[in-house]
């Protein structure tokens, strides 16, 4: 079954030409794509994510509000007891900041000048390796 | 008013039927023999997603065999793509929620018939209601399906029902003549369309105009309005049932208060929902008797038949005389 993705754009960029470019990629790649639009905050990306079940959450911030919106995304995430939705980050974050995303959970940050190629190959890896898991889905349909 | 927690198991109910991990009417009716929910819990993830969801529906029944406990109206928004349906369904939306409705939206977008992939975009014009528990949005992509809904979303519109929705939008892929499917799903349909799609043929063509028991002209400060709005109330004068042709701008709201109060009037309507049953039941008796079909003409009576109409020896019709003769009675595909 496809990898289903939001892209959500938090805060108060003003564009998401990015954004759409790397949706349209995704998408070219097989994945089904949520697009959510400008000036999410953390509640509605949160909200989104679960109502449309996604098995990746992609934020794309340019902003530098990454150290506040992350983690409250991943707070959000686990008020809401939901565990096995990956987030992924992307945008201008600076090097240092990165292992500080990945402590909290935030399991890959792509830089602004990662290709979509890059963006493909790493959000399937980041599935395969940290997405829900298959096995636990097929035994509750076997039994 | 939904609880977050029922949100979060009805999306993941909805996966599961989505991506064929669950059976949903098999589901509801071990649930209604086990007449236990909680029962179903050692069973494995699927079953208790289900569970959970079908709790609310037989929380308080007297039995468990009562059936479905409230019916949700179920309203199907279909009409080109980019007349604004997804607008409309926002400011729909607005309007219920001020009436004290909850409000559930399944709304389809296509796949990519190359690559399975696909942009849900119809989220967009209605994030503003993310963050309000009285409102369920999710979007679906058409897989394989063509009628303009996805393979999956009757399912997800039962499972919405079950988890104590009010109401239920259904936005169909943006359609052309003859994706129909979801009079079979909906109670009451708009259709929403735009000025200047061409010109009265149009509207006296079958398939579309056939299904509205609204017509949206979307979009009404455009040019060409008025004269698509007098077109289809020719068309509906015509005919005999009494569909409103109404205009709106849903960008800013024009005309969706006059909506409301048109789908206020026709909410429960019994023939509609007649109509919804009847088409639903045609579509799978016909799928089940493909299936049947198709199980006889892999027997060795059926390859038998098959082999005669190859080499002439009978006539296309004597073949499905046969056929149906093999098939006697009643049809089980199963």
């Amino acid at each position: 079954m496809p990898i289903k993705v939001l892209v959500a754009k938090p805060g108060l960029d003003g564009h998401d030409r990015g954004a759409k470019i790397v949706a349209r990629a995704l998408r070219d790649a097989g994945m089904e794509v949520v697009y959510t639009g400008l000036h999410q905050t953390p509640e509605m990306i949160v909200n989104a994510a679960i109502q449309e079940d996604v098995d990746v959450v992609g934020v794309s911030i340019l902003s530098g509000a990454h150290m506040t919106i992350f983690p409250r995304i991943m707070d959000l995430f686990k008020e809401r007891e939901v565990d096995d939705i990956v987030v992924v980050g992307g945008g201008v974050i600076q090097e240092d900041d990165v292992p500080k995303l990945k402590a909290i959970g935030v399991r890959e940050v792509f830089n602004a000048e990662a290709s979509t190629q890059e963006l493909i190959d790493g959000i399937e890896r980041i599935h395969r390796d940290y997405g829900r898991e298959k096995t636990r889905r097929e035994a509750a349909a076997a039994g | 008013m939904i609880a977050p927690r029922v949100h979060r198991d009805l999306a993941r109910a909805i996966s599961a039927v989505e991506n064929g991990i669950l059976d949903l009417p098999a589901a509801l009716e071990r649930l209604s023999a086990s007449g236990n929910a909680a029962q179903t819990r050692t069973t494995g993830d699927a079953a208790v997603i289900a569970g959970e969801v079908a709790a609310t529906r037989t929380n308080g029944a007297a039995s468990a065999h009562a059936g479905p406990i409230r019916h949700a109206d179920v309203l199907g928004i279909t009409g080109p793509p980019g007349a604004g349906k997804s607008t409309l369904v926002d400011r729909l939306i607005e309007g219920f929620r001020a009436e004290g409705e909850s409000v559930a939206v399944i709304a389809v977008d296509p796949s990519s018939p190359f690559t399975r992939g696909a942009v849900l975009g119809d989220r967009v014009r209605m994030q503003r209601h993310a963050g309000d528990p009285g409102v369920f949005i999710r979007s679906m992509a058409s897989r394989e399906a063509g009628g303009g809904l996805a393979p999956a979303t009757r399912d997800a519109v039962r499972l919405a029902e079950a988890a104590g929705f009010d109401l239920i939008i259904v936005e169909t892929v943006g359609v052309g003549q003859v994706e129909l499917e979801v009079v079979g799903v909906a109670d009451l349909i708009v259709v929403v369309t735009v000025p200047a799609l061409g010109d009265s043929v149009q509207t006296i063509k079958a398939g579309l105009t056939e299904i509205a028991d609204v017509f949206v002209v979307n979009m009404a400060d455009r040019p060409g309005a008025n004269a698509t709005a007098v077109d289809l109330r020719h068309m509906v004068r015509e005919g005999k049932r009494d569909i409103p042709v109404l205009q709106t701008i849903a960008q800013d709201g024009t005309g969706v208060s006059e909506l409301l109060e048109a789908l206020a009037a026709r909410r429960g309507v019994e023939s509609n929902a007649v109509r919804a049953v009847r088409f639903e039941v045609v579509r799978q008796a016909r799928d089940r008797a493909a299936a049947a079909a198709n199980a006889v003409l892999s027997s060795s009576d059926g390859a038998d038949v098959l082999e005669r109409l190859r080499t002439h020896a009978i006539t296309r019709n004597d073949a499905i005389d046969a056929l149906l003769a093999i098939l006697g009675g009643p049809v089980h595909a199963h």
